[in-house]
Order: structure tokens, then C-alpha cells, then sequence
């Protein structure tokens, strides 16, 4: 009975077995770059970036229907330049970078869903916009473990430039020019992320991934390292539960695999070891030094 | 003796708004030297750009032959996030970046090294705590152990005694003190004349611009220290173009 639960979908169905594999894959690469989001205090940057790279993603998919390679590319061009246009009105008017960021997001995303609904289908615009994770292909699959690959290589190269950054970053400028290589690496990584949860989650749904693992980590560890597997363990986790409680209940697989892990988070902030709610209201005895 | 640091007709500042005009002069190599004036008299704007961090707007800084990299910064501690999840170990091997760069092994000795850092700042056993739970004076502590990792020949320390009690003080003073004595060059930006009297031999006293620069016992008398008390440059957008730039200009 429970075999047939938890495991039985995915000894039964391919479709389900290439979506837990496209999950593990998204954990691995993307947990981590949620860790760094929150820690940089840019998690609402991310979520800004999931609306901004829209057109772009919208235009590779209408030139290529969902061919994730094509919605990377036109993914990263947008997010850079929203990025980039974001910061240059914030240096050239005075305008805080996180209200420009907000305009050209809103804008962006508006432009995206006007592209998809124009040119494409209602059930186009949904898929975009929700995600389809147990439609996902094995080409798609393998861009999505290529790009999961990609990541965790590029974040072994600017790991330690980007730890430094985030804690002190006017001692990095006085030691090496690898802060802004990085920290621009480190956006590249978000959009590449943020596009290859696309197909499983949809653009609104794409940064939870990210995002809620790396909540939930900062409840249970003080160390970056620790830290890291946690949310990893944590994405993958949701992941798994999200696509069986998909399977069980018909409930659509993004939201559920992203609700499993706002339940996971709500544990966490209640009875999390680092700041939980619990933790504080009953902190036990103190001790003696 | 050779400059470690030569200053020409520098301006730095930020958004054409100067806040250090005009600087001419040179720290010799060795020199221990105190940068005092009031808040927002441009000491650590001048730390920054002798570092590199900030550009002069004109004017340029020659570091006497130095690489970027043999120069140790200690910023004030309000420029670091403390809440990252860094034990002090971590942190203060990020001092060994020289030698380790992008892709270095913290190998037996290098390790050796961070706990010798460590233990001459007086935190042995502190290795593992994050920097988070650490009081301002600890943290004062590691940012020294740091620069001691770096081993550089250009120290330059923005605050380093602010808000500290005075054994830590005390601590660190002779750690400046030592560094001086094997030749190293400190410059440091200070607010305790007494400190600087009893300690430095060479002062600067800046208030957006040099007001006087040279022997300590010289350079801190009440009349200086009143002309920098009495420095008020509003930041003003509709300021006019530097007009010592242009009477320079025509002399040439």
C-alpha cells in the first residue's frame, strides 16, 4: 500500500521517473544559488529576475515551442538586460536600484505574456506561466541536467570570491578584481537556474525552488557549507513529495512540489534549532558559558 | 628614504562632490602615520583611495612601487556582514588570498598559520564560533588577525580603535606598534589625540583638504586642530567648478 504510494509511480511511469530526475537536478544547482539569493540579501531580486526574463524565454519559445536551450538564451539576454537598464536609471537618475528593478520587471513580464498570448495558445501561456513538469521530454531533461552541471562548476570557480563579497566586499576590492566577474557569474547562474525551472514550475513558481530550501536551511545551521546540503536536501525532498502528492491528488506538480516545501519552511520556522519560534519561546536552561 | 606613498594634487570624492582637495605630500617608507580630523573630514574617503577602492576624481596616488596586493585594509566594521554564516577560522583565512587565490588548498601550513593569526590577537579557541556571535572588540581582533595573514607592506587602518575597551586597545596598539618596528608602513585614520600623541610620530590633519602634515609634536596644536574643527563644505549640486583647478591651470 505504501510501496505503491511513494515508489509505485515511479517504478510504473517513465514520465515520472524523468520528472523526480529533472527535480534532483534543479535541488542541486538551484538550492545553492537560493542560499547565496537570501544570504546577499537578494531573494526579491530573484523573484523580480523570474518575471523579468520572461519575454525573453517567451520569445525563444515561440520561435522554438519549448525548446529549453532557446528559452535560456532569450532568458539570460532579457535578464541582463533588465538588469542592466535597471542599474543604469538608478545611477543616472537617483532612482533606488530595487524601484527601477521593480518597473522594468513589471514591464518585462507584461511584454512576456502579451508575446506568449499573441502568438501562442491559452494552454502556451499556462504552461509558461505554471509549468508542466510530468510533460518534460528526455532532450529537455538533458538540458536541464546540463544546465543543473554548468552551474555547480561555475559556482565551484567563483564560490570563494562570492563568499568573501557577500561578508566583506570592500576587503575583496583591495585584493582581487574577481568580485564583479563574480558577482555578474552569480546573476548569470540565477537566470540559467531560473529558466530551468521554467518547465517545472513556470515563471511564477520558478524561484520557489530556490528560494524556499534556502529559508529553510537558515533554521537549522550557522554554517554556509551545512547550510547548503540542507536546502539541497530540502528542495529534493519537496520535489519527491510534490510530484507523489501531484500523482495522488491531480493537484498541478509546481504548485504542489512548492506548497510541500512552504509546509516544510513553516516546520522550520516553528521548530528550527537556529531562531525558531519554539526554540526561542522555550529556550531551556542557559548555559554556563 | 623612499616614499611608500606619493600623493599629487590628489581630489577624491564621490559624484564630482570632492571630499579630499588638494592633497600633495609623501609617506615615507616605514613611516607610522595618523590621519585625524573630524567626522566627515575625508579620512576614510583618502584610506579608500590609497587602497584602490575609490579613484581619484583627480590628482593620483603612486604607491611607491607597491603591488595592489601588499597592501592590508582594515575597514570600519560597520562595512561587514556580520550575519553571514563565516566561522572566525574562515574569515581570517581570507587574509591568505595572496597565496591562495581563486583555486588555493588551505594545506597543514596554511592552517597553522590562521591559528598562529588567531592566537596573537588573544582569541585561541575561537576558530569554530561564527563572526556573528562575536562582541565588537573580537571582531576588531579577527580583522587584525587578518591583516597579519596578509603580510603586507602597506598597512592601512580605517577606525581601527573605535567603540573598544581600552585592553583591546591596548592589544592592538602594540600589534601597530610591531608591524612599524619591522619596517611596514601604517597609516591610520584616528579620533584619540592622546593615542596619537603618545604613539605616532607623524600626523595628518585633513579636514576636506590638508590642513597640516608632518611631525606629530609640529602638526597638533590647538590652532590646527580649531581649523579642522571649524571645516564646513556643504554638498552643494550647484556648486561651480573647482576654481584651484583653474588658477593651476593658468599658472602652467
Amino acid at each position: 500500500m505504501l510501496y505503491d504510494a511513494l515508489i509505485g509511480p515511479f517504478t510504473e511511469f517513465e514520465f515520472m521517473r524523468r520528472a523526480l530526475a529533472a527535480v534532483i537536478a534543479l535541488s542541486l544547482a538551484g538550492a545553492p544559488i537560493g542560499v547565496f539569493l537570501m544570504l546577499r540579501r537578494m531573494s526579491l531580486v530573484g523573484d523580480a529576475m523570474a518575471h523579468a526574463i520572461l519575454p525573453g524565454a517567451a520569445v525563444g519559445f515561440l520561435l522554438s515551442g519549448l525548446n529549453l536551450f532557446a528559452m535560456t538564451a532569450g532568458g539570460l539576454i532579457a535578464g541582463f538586460a533588465v538588469a542592466i537598464l535597471a542599474g543604469l536609471v538608478a545611477r543616472s537618475t537617483g532612482l533606488k536600484e530595487d524601484a527601477s528593478l521593480a518597473t522594468f520587471y513589471l514591464a518585462s513580464l507584461a511584454l512576456g505574456v502579451t508575446i506568449v498570448s499573441i502568438k501562442g495558445t491559452n494552454i502556451d501561456l499556462l504552461h509558461v506561466l505554471f509549468g508542466n513538469i510530468l510533460a518534460m521530454d528526455d532532450q529537455t531533461l538533458l538540458v536541464v541536467a546540463f544546465n543543473a552541471t554548468v552551474t555547480l562548476l561555475v559556482l565551484a570557480v567563483i564560490y570563494r570570491p562570492l563568499v568573501i563579497e557577500s561578508v566583506d566586499p570592500l576587503f575583496l576590492r583591495t585584493v582581487s578584481r574577481a568580485g564583479g566577474p563574480a558577482h555578474l557569474a552569480f546573476l548569470a547562474l540565477v537566470v540559467i537556474n531560473l529558466v530551468n525551472g521554467f518547465q517545472a514550475l513556470g515563471t511564477l513558481l520558478a524561484v520557489g525552488l530556490m528560494i524556499l530550501p534556502a529559508g529553510i536551511a537558515r533554521f537549522w545551521s550557522r554554517d554556509l557549507t551545512i547550510m547548503i546540503c540542507i536546502a539541497v536536501l530540502a528542495a529534493a525532498v519537496s520535489g519527491y513529495a510534490g510530484l507523489v502528492l501531484s500523482f495522488q491528488t491531480r493537484v498541478p506538480s509546481g504548485p504542489a512540489i512548492i506548497l510541500v516545501a512552504a509546509v516544510l519552511y513553516i516546520v522550520s520556522v516553528l521548530f528550527g534549532r537556529v531562531g525558531g519560534v519554539v526554540r526561542q519561546m522555550f529556550p531551556g536552561r542557559h548555559l554556563e558559558a | 628614504m623612499a616614499a611608500a606613498l606619493h600623493f599629487h594634487n590628489v581630489t577624491l570624492g564621490y559624484d564630482r562632490h570632492p571630499a579630499v582637495h588638494h592633497l600633495n605630500g609623501e609617506v615615507a617608507r616605514g613611516a607610522l602615520v595618523a590621519v585625524i580630523g573630524p567626522n566627515g573630514a575625508g579620512k576614510s574617503t583618502l584610506l579608500r583611495g590609497i587602497v584602490g577602492i575609490l579613484r581619484p576624481l583627480d590628482g593620483s596616488i603612486h604607491l611607491g612601487g607597491l603591488d595592489s596586493r601588499e597592501i592590508a585594509y582594515l575597514p570600519q566594521s560597520a562595512e561587514i556582514d556580520r550575519s553571514f554564516p563565516i566561522s572566525v577560522f574562515d574569515f581570517v583565512g581570507t587574509g591568505l588570498w595572496r597565496g591562495t587565490g581563486l583555486f588555493g588548498g588551505i594545506g597543514k601550513a596554511a592552517r597553522e598559520q590562521i591559528l598562529r593569526a588567531i592566537a596573537s590577537v588573544g582569541l585561541n579557541g575561537f576558530e569554530n564560533r561564527p563572526i556573528g556571535t562575536l562582541s565588537g572588540g573580537q571582531m576588531q581582533r579577527i580583522l587584525f588577525a587578518r591583516v597579519l595573514l596578509q603580510d603586507a607592506r602597506l598597512i592601512v587602518l580605517d577606525e581601527p580603535f573605535n567603540a573598544i575597551d581600552s585592553k583591546t586597545t591596548t592589544d592592538l596598539l602594540a600589534l601597530v606598534k610591531h608591524w612599524h618596528g619591522e619596517g611596514r608602513t601604517v597609516l591610520a585614520a584616528l579620533h584619540d589625540m592622546e593615542m596619537v600623541r603618545n604613539h605616532f610620530a607623524e600626523t595628518l590633519v585633513l579636514a576636506r583638504g590638508p590642513v597640516a602634515w608632518g611631525s606629530t609634536a609640529e602638526v597638533l596644536t590647538p590652532e590646527n586642530l580649531l581649523v579642522a574643527m571649524r571645516m564646513c563644505e556643504a554638498f552643494d549640486d550647484s556648486a561651480a567648478a573647482c576654481a584651484a583647478d583653474d588658477a593651476r591651470s593658468r599658472a602652467a
